[in-house]
């Protein structure tokens, strides 16, 4: 289950920010289930070899988001996702990465056609795979 | 935090001859915590860690280790402290096995599994001669020695200095291992960054005798900005900002580096015209170079430590 876990220093995403967006995006795309369980603060600080308290800020944050809980005594579960952030906070983070995706796109002279049925293709897939939400 | 700082300095100043290692240095180390002292060579870290062991006087300012005062600590003091200088000293007509008994009859609690582990953790064989050991090798020997007595403080001087990245990283592993104990505090200094960045909670930037920076690891690489404006021509010349440490012009593109950017220093950049703006937040590796580039201003000091007190 730690695989879900790849720690690269040197980054400009901050040690913790990578914990957060890695287990955000492993409960996406079902490699972390509703119920599964993550290793302690301790284990996964010297699983990552980082600082306990790095992993501890990662917690805590997915816990405010309602990602995780703490269940005294057992451990850290992932739970039921609640839906945390506004629309428009949503649109905030989201809006980089479309951002960078048409730059990436036009630069390899991609039509604005063409990218728009590859992203229909791809939201056609995903929603196969979530079935059919 | 109000239980007493670990190490605290008042005006902490070193001069050798007319040159001056240090500054008037204000520094507070909590317990507890990994504090990773941070500053290019030369710039006084040696010199600060020698005067808080009572190696060194200094020429004024005081300073205080586990509470007590630098400038009169006793052997009971100093054996709560494991040092670990650059200069390793061995023996190297013992073997490691040797190394440790002749070791742990210098302090009364000695722990010898720590011993036995960290010695593990860097695969040496106890019957190798000290002579024979590889630097990563004597490194690893050493480290066992300064945490064999379970000290309440380490004080690691450069521990990576020279080390493979396998040596490295055992050394992170055996440091981040260490912070079980939730007392027990780590100060060290180090040139790789990419350790810092896995198992700091604070850092402190020295520059040239003068500390600029102190506050934990994440406040640092949040407060270090980088904008890059595009332009169609030439770039317009740069008004004043606060806390601009590094402004990069190439045809183009203006490459502001800053800290402590506000909505104010977005509204000067915007003010520019640019025809587009974005901000990236760097590296700590990137953050660390800015910080200390030739070209930025030199004034001011990130301290959120001090603003929690």
């Amino acid at each position: 289950m730690a695989t879900v876990f790849n720690i690269n220093t040197g980054s400009h995403t901050p040690i913790y920010a990578q914990i957060t967006h890695q287990a955000r995006h492993a409960v996406l795309t079902g490699r972390l289930k509703v119920g599964d369980q993550l290793p302690s603060v301790r284990a996964l600080a010297e699983e990552l070899v980082v600082n306990p308290n790095t992993v501890a800020r990662a917690y805590a944050e997915l816990s405010r988001e309602g990602l995780l809980e703490s269940r005294a005594g057992r451990g850290v579960f992932i739970t039921q996702k609640r839906k945390v952030f506004s629309r428009a906070e949503g649109w905030r983070r989201l809006e980089p990465q479309l951002h960078a995706l048409i730059g990436e796109a036009m630069t390899l002279d991609f039509t604005p056609e063409e990218l728009r049925e590859a992203f229909e293709e791809q939201l056609g897939k995903w929603k196969k795979t979530k079935g059919g939400e | 935090m109000s239980e007493l700082p670990v190490i605290q300095t008042r005006g902490l100043t070193k001069y050798f001859g007319r040159k001056c290692a240090v500054d008037g240095l204000n520094l507070e180390v909590p317990r507890g915590c990994v504090f990773a002292f941070l500053g290019r060579n030369g710039s006084g870290k040696t010199t600060t860690i020698r005067m808080l062991m009572g190696l060194v006087p200094p020429t004024h300012g005081s300073g205080t280790i586990l509470g007590h005062d630098i400038r009169a600590l006793t052997p009971e003091v100093r054996a709560r402290i494991g040092y670990l200088t650059e200069e390793h000293q061995l023996y190297g007509w013992m073997n490691v096995r040797e190394s440790g008994e002749f070791q742990s009859k210098f302090f009364p609690k000695w722990n010898a599994k720590i011993y036995h582990s960290v010695v593990g953790h860097f695969a040496l064989k106890p019957d190798a001669k000290v002579k024979d050991l590889s630097r990563g090798e004597r490194a690893g020997l050493c480290l066992a020695l300064t945490l064999a007595p379970e000290p309440e403080l380490l004080m690691l001087d450069d521990p990576g200095l020279g080390l493979d990245p396998v040596a490295r990283r055992a050394l992170i592993e055996s440091m981040i291992y260490l912070t079980r104990k939730s007392d027990r505090t780590i100060f060290f200094s180090s040139h790789h960054l990419s350790d810092v960045e896995r198992v700091a909670d604070y850092i402190a930037v020295f520059d040239r005798s003068v500390l600029r920076a102190a506050c934990p690891l994440g406040t640092f690489q949040e407060c270090v900005r980088q904008f890059r404006l595009r332009f169609a021509g030439t770039p317009p010349a740069l008004p004043k900002i606060n806390g601009l440490l590094q402004a990069i012009r190439t045809e183009g593109e203006l490459r502001v580096t800053c800290v402590h950017a506000n909505r104010e220093t977005e509204n000067t950049l915007r003010s520019l015209l640019p025809l587009e703006m974005e901000t990236l937040p760097l590296g700590l590796e990137d953050a660390f170079i800015n910080y200390l580039g030739e070209r930025g201003e030199k004034t001011f000091i990130l301290s959120e430590m001090e603003a929690k007190q």
